[in-house]
């Protein structure tokens, strides 16, 4: 079918690297010791932990329920016993730690109880629901929870849905491989996203420099008599972006604040229709991905790996060679150093390369900016790198927003070419996560001084509430006293009944009596009821036995009768500057 | 003559009384000065300034009586933005700069007197009388009210540890190696 392809503007073309790795088909990981499952693999809502420790889980069963409605759940990829709930090493560039579920595999692989679902039986939303308890998310590498995106606008009707197989970025092939060896269930996956969406056109965009996945695609669309349109799409970095591929398949371009949707159009990657189509033709959630090994070592291949395998186990498998200084995770254009490969292979880990000074030299020494402008002709979103650069590197935080720094995508074209080897990406995500977290202590100051202002407006309302009490108390004595006078009894005598049961004999009667003509009534109460209290208190003293005394050594009886000795001494001591007040 | 008179004077007239009306109808309540600068505090409420609280501080820079520099929460930084909206001179903060901390409370030496419950300005201490207390982390901002009333110095400031959730992308450095 002939397709008219647009195109997006910059980009690169690296070395893509890619053959090595697509040599042999996907091989199955084997399990190993300890699964590192990390509870947050995705973007949105941490999930709660569901298991503990010692309890025994079963291939599938959820052990992390998802937060909120942009969130995923977590599966046990294995079944096993968990041995902790526990901060563990995340796959992050800064190898801080996570909450992880540790669990030992038991071998035996026993599933869950599955249960197959037909997504045209249910209603919308409860694929929804379905597909993010299976927790799907985009495997591309955002891992975008993608129940959230299967939504399409209210007001623009869904025009294309488009499938994500561009894999522009070099060495990296676990979608190729996919797409190879299991293009049936993608293309019948893309059924589910399709009918969930309404899309009325599906296009499939593959770089042109994968024509094996092209083929099989497009053999899988014929054989399962679907329409989609499997599009060869020409090999430039990074074709494979959510906005590139939409321009270059449909000439739709997405502004700077929109989504894709409000275009009529969505994006997914094969991956992800692949592990929807498992979650709902079979009923496993989302325990594996492939991820590719490649660069610096033996044997380049691509792996189905159970989430939360050891990068360490699985970077074994390849055989570094000796000269392997340093590991990557993603692509060499968008990925990070691994600092620590104790990390767990997640969600988002599409690719590990390793790495030897000879396969990337180190970055030369960074140079001034010339003002070239060659980072702005390479930048697919058609920023300005060298401003971005300038008003980062000054912490001119203000100024990125005015340039637009939040719709750069971080593709690395711009440190690509820049001839001074000057790093734009990293200023580009200091900058993001400098004015991120000023965002955060500015909502952390409002919410403080809310709080603040509440508690003090609180604290006014108690007072003058107090005050008011206070106030209506004092009218009521003053009012209560004068019937007092005349009727000489009934109303004084709740305060006169209290006062005397506290002190139990009739002490108190020549003091009552003598209350209620009186004018100083209030302060002879008032005497009153403290040599009560004092009463009070002393005949508790008095009543009170000292407990556990049965068993006591000699030497602890001395010692108690010293104590009792020193306290009589100083209660006559505290008594005598009493006596001549008395 | 007159008809020139006239028409100036109802001129006056109108817009006179346009003006006075747009005085009620557009009056500023409070001051907007006072407004801007309680934006840029912190808002820790921690009264190391001398004032009660980020907003007296904030009227009495308005009013010219408190100096820029008094706000250690704040830090150089927000001394600098002070500086760049009133147009005074940036001084060196008058106390020394802490990291962000959080109060954490011993819940093993705490005997649930409520005395901290009473001090934390933004109501951050969960606990009743003869319970255990704990600090609202998220809550916290670290003014440090709560530590001299407790009687049994069971709170703590520690300084706040990076996560992944705070984690932020380090300046660019550029190394410098030997050449010779």
């Amino acid at each position: 079918m002939l397709q008219r392809l647009f195109s997006f503007r910059g980009g690169v073309k690296p070395e893509t690297n890619k053959a090595p790795s697509v040599q042999v088909p996907i091989g199955l990981a084997p399990l190993p010791e300890r699964l590192y499952v990390p509870l947050h693999q995705h973007i949105g809502g941490h999930p709660n932990p569901l298991v503990e420790a010692g309890q025994r889980v079963l291939k599938g069963e959820l052990i992390g329920g998802a937060e909120g409605w942009v969130s995923a759940a977590v599966h046990a990829p294995t079944s096993g016993t968990v041995i902790a709930v526990e901060e563990h090493v995340a796959a992050h560039p800064s190898g801080l730690t996570t909450l992880t579920v540790v669990i030992e595999p038991d071998g035996r692989e026993e599933w869950i109880e599955r249960q197959v679902v037909d997504h045209r039986s249910l209603p919308p939303e409860r694929v929804r629901e379905f597909l993010r308890d299976a927790g799907v998310v985009g495997l591309g590498g955002a891992v975008f929870p993608s129940h959230a995106k299967l939504t399409a606008a209210k007001a623009v009707a869904m025009e294309d849905l488009v499938i994500n197989g561009a894999e522009c970025e070099p060495f990296m092939t676990c979608d190729d491989v996919l797409m190879r060896e299991r293009a049936d269930e993608i293309v019948r996956g893309i059924a589910i996203f399709r009918d969930l969406l309404g899309a009325r056109r599906v296009l499939i965009g593959i770089e042109d420099n994968k024509p094996e996945a092209v083929a099989a695609m497009h053999e899988a669309v014929g054989r399962l008599g679907e329409d989609y349109q499997v599009v060869a799409v020409p090999t430039r970095y990074p074709a494979g972006g959510a906005k590139q591929l939409i321009r270059v398949l449909t000439g739709k371009e997405v502004p700077a604040s929109k989504r894709s949707t409000e275009l009529g159009v969505q994006c997914f990657n094969v991956a992800t229709v692949y592990t929807a189509y498992r979650a709902l033709a079979f009923g496993e959630p989302v325990l594996s991905r492939i991820v590719t090994l490649t660069g610096n070592v033996e044997q380049p291949r691509n792996w189905e790996v159970r989430l939360g395998t050891p990068m360490r186990d699985l970077v074994a498998l390849g055989r570094p060679k000796p000269d392997t200084t340093r590991f990557l995770m993603g692509g060499p254009m968008m990925g990070f150093e691994i600092p620590d490969l104790a990390a767990p292979v997640v969600k988002a880990t599409n690719c590990i390369i390793a790495g030897s000074p000879a396969l990337f030299p180190p970055a030369p020494p960074e140079m001034p900016c010339i003002r070239c402008g060659a980072c702005a002709e390479a930048c697919p979103h058609e920023l300005q790198p060298f401003d971005l650069y300038w008003f980062a590197r000054a912490r001119n935080f203000g100024k990125t927003q005015e340039y637009s720094l939040f719709d750069c995508i971080e593709c690395g074209c711009c440190s690509y070419v820049c001839p001074s080897h000057i790093p734009l990406v990293q200023y580009f995500r200091f900058a993001k996560s400098e004015i991120w977290a000023r965002e955060r202590e500015k909502q952390a100051a409002d919410a403080a001084k809310a709080r603040f202002e509440r508690r003090n407006s609180r604290e006014e309302r108690e007072q003058a509430e107090k005050a008011e009490r206070l106030a209506k108390a004092s009218v009521a004595r003053t009012s209560g006293s004068r019937p007092a006078a005349t009727d000489a009894g009934p109303p004084a005598r709740p305060r006169g009944s209290s006062a005397e049961a506290g002190s139990g004999s009739r002490a108190e009667s020549p003091t009552d009596a003598a209350a209620a003509p009186a004018v100083g009534d209030a302060e002879a109460l008032r005497k009153a009821t403290i040599v009560a209290a004092m009463e009070r208190a002393r005949a508790q003293r008095e009543s009170a036995q000292p407990k556990n005394t049965d068993h006591l050594s000699a030497a602890q009886l001395r010692e108690i009768a010293a104590i009792d000795a020193r306290r009589a001494v100083l209660g006559s001591a505290g008594e005598s500057p009493k006596g001549p007040d008395e | 003559m007159i008809s020139a008179l006239a028409i100036m004077a109802l001129g006056a007239v109108v817009l006179g009384a346009a003006l006075g009306y747009a005085a009620i109808r557009f009056k500023v309540e409070g001051d907007p000065l006072v407004e801007k600068i309680d934006a840029i505090l912190p808002q820790t409420q921690c009264g190391q300034c001398g004032y009660p609280g980020c907003r007296p501080y904030a009227e009495a820079i308005s009013a010219g009586e408190a100096e820029i520099n008094l706000c250690p929460p704040g830090g150089l930084d927000g001394v600098r933005k002070l500086a760049d909206l009133l147009g005074r001179e940036v001084k060196p903060l008058a106390a020394e700069e802490k990291p962000k901390q959080v109060a954490i409370i011993d819940e093993q030496t705490c005997i649930g007197c409520t005395l901290c419950i009473q001090a934390c300005p933004v109501d951050a201490i969960v606990g009743a009388a003869k319970q255990m207390h704990t600090v609202v982390e998220s809550l916290c901002t670290g003014c440090e009210l709560c530590v001299k009333p407790c009687p049994v110095e069971c709170i703590t400031m520690e300084p706040l540890t990076e996560k992944l959730d705070n984690w932020k992308w380090k300046y660019p450095v550029i190394e410098i190696r030997r050449v010779a």
